[in-house]
């Protein structure tokens, strides 16, 4: 075990792992992240909280996976390269070890152009696969990456995110290795809507033999009205969402539900693809329907290890 | 090499020259003339939007090149229309406005351009970044084309996962720098380099370390 979180045990034991996500506020109630905890508690196995999502400034992922761990919910602490240097990353890193967290998500960022401060400059000292070069030396060397020695333990379950839809598709499969080199242990991909692209995507992992080096959970992001599915399809960066799903959805009554349907089938899909190790499911202020989904997908209960 | 300019909002040269009751109009010879943000016309259209609004300018003059020393010997064949100014307005790059300080002590000096990057002009019309001018060259290693001034997230072991079609999620007309550096890499037949993961770059020759400056013997 290399920090023994239960995402960690639960993807070690091979059952197939649950994750979800939620947003912290746009301000400093701390009740929205422990509501958000509550509805995400017995539906999944770990809840990664968002560092400043889409670039718009949000109460502090460290500060929300805190709150998460104290009400005994436990966290993924999400964390872009946009907005931090070396330094700042290694010290949110202690931080968040010192409360007990253990699972780390190393990201990019949205581009600050997205978000409410498009003036700002960006930080990009180093990228995502060097921070997570950085999270395994800080653990299993127990140095910063300046060099000095760390005190104490830095016991970290590391992820990084992985988009199977963006291009060039057939250079995907080769970040994915370079991520895995880097010292990655779990990746949570960008939303699968076109589960075909998607298997093409794991058939060149699994011919690689990746999907035995590092665990994959297929991202999900249940889709709420036609309007969503069209946003969706035009103006999130790097998804692609079929046709056939817009059209579903523009054709039904009951929008929310043929969106659970929807998703209820991808997830049904994506479970029969080889080497696919859990599913991650980003209902971005959708929260409670996420015990639902996991509920009707027959995954619950959550192991308890 | 050029570099890129862009004239300045007409109200904010407007509040640079608030105190100031005769102006000197400095233009350049080389990449604003090129540009047309610089030269004599412009220099001459800068002109007669001071004298509009009330501006006395006591001359101008167009340097060759306004980044080259020479641009203080030129300063000094005009200096009785520049002593009889309040202020200096420099219609180049901030190298010419810098240079301009520089040889004249008492005045003072203002930019009508903003400085853009260092570009290339690759289509009539169209100039893109080259360099970012870091300290330490990563073009060895990234089939020279540069991903820090390419990338909009400045990746070392891009792309990104907003990359699509061949374009950058930032902007759809800007074309994705790793994209470009997996084609060409892969044209030559060494995309295997890119297995390599870039280590963490040390800034410090970049601008996070204070001024530059570095002395050649001669």
């Amino acid at each position: 075990m290399k920090a023994g979180t239960n995402l960690e045990k639960v993807l070690e034991s091979g059952q197939f792992a649950v994750t979800a996500e939620a947003g912290p506020p746009k301000g400093t109630n701390p009740d929205v992240i422990r509501k958000r905890g509550e509805l995400l508690r017995s539906g999944c196995d770990a809840v990664n909280i968002t560092d400043n999502q889409t670039a718009i400034v949000r109460m502090s992922s460290l500060a929300g996976c805190i709150l998460l761990k104290q009400m005994g919910v436990e966290p993924v602490m999400q964390m872009v390269v946009r907005d931090r240097n070396r330094l700042a990353l290694q010290s949110d890193v202690l931080g968040g070890v010192a409360f007990g967290i253990g699972n780390f998500l190393c990201l990019s960022g949205d581009h600050q152009k997205f978000g409410n401060h498009p003036t700002a400059r960006g930080v990009f000292d180093i990228d995502s696969i060097q921070l997570i070069q950085m999270l395994k030396k800080m653990r299993d060397e127990k140095k910063f990456l300046g060099g000095d020695d760390i005190s104490g333990e830095a016991p970290l379950f590391i992820g990084a995110a992985e988009n199977p839809f963006a291009d060039p598709f057939e250079y995907r499969v080769h970040r994915l290795a370079k991520k895995i080199k880097a010292g990655v242990d779990f990746i949570q991909t960008q939303a699968v809507y076109d589960v075909a692209r998607f298997a093409q995507w794991m058939k060149m992992v699994t011919e690689m033999g990746l999907d035995k080096q590092v665990h994959i959970l297929a991202g999900v992001i249940p889709i709420k009205s036609a309007g969503m599915a069209r946003y969706m399809k035009s103006s999130v960066p790097g998804v692609s969402v079929p046709d056939s799903i817009v059209t579903r959805m523009a054709g039904t009554k009951n929008a929310k539900e043929e969106g659970v349907n929807i998703i209820l089938e991808i997830i049904g899909q994506i479970r029969q693809i080889p080497g696919v190790h859990g599913v991650h499911i980003m209902a971005v202020g959708w929260e409670e329907i996420v015990p639902d989904i996991v509920g009707r997908a027959g995954l619950l209960p959550r192991p308890k290890l | 090499m050029i570099t890129i300019t862009k004239p300045k909002p007409f109200e904010e040269i407007k509040q640079y020259l608030k105190r100031s009751k005769g102006v000197y109009l400095v233009g350049c010879g080389t990449c604003a003339t090129m540009l047309h943000t610089g030269g004599k016309s412009e220099v001459l259209s800068m002109k007669d939007k001071l004298e509009a609004e009330g501006k006395k300018v006591t001359g101008w003059m167009v340097i060759p090149t306004g980044c080259d020393p020479l641009a203080g010997k030129a300063l000094e064949t005009k200096a009785d229309d520049i002593n009889a100014a309040d202020s200096i307005l420099v219609m180049s790059c901030s190298f010419e406005v810098q240079t301009v300080r520089l040889y004249s002590p008492n005045k003072s000096v203002y930019p009508a351009l903003d400085t853009m990057f260092i570009g290339k002009e690759e289509r009539p019309g169209y100039f893109a970044e080259v360099c970012l001018q870091c300290g330490s060259c990563i073009l060895g290693r990234t089939a020279a084309i540069c991903p820090l001034v390419r990338c909009a997230k400045l990746l070392f072991n891009g792309p990104c996962g907003g990359s699509v079609g061949g374009k950058c999620e930032v902007d759809p007309g800007t074309p994705c720098g790793w994209q470009q550096i997996i084609d060409r890499l892969t044209t030559l037949g060494q995309l295997d380099q890119l297995e390599e993961i870039e280590p963490v770059k040390d800034w410090s020759t970049s601008v996070s370390g204070g001024p530059r400056q570095i002395t050649f013997e001669l």
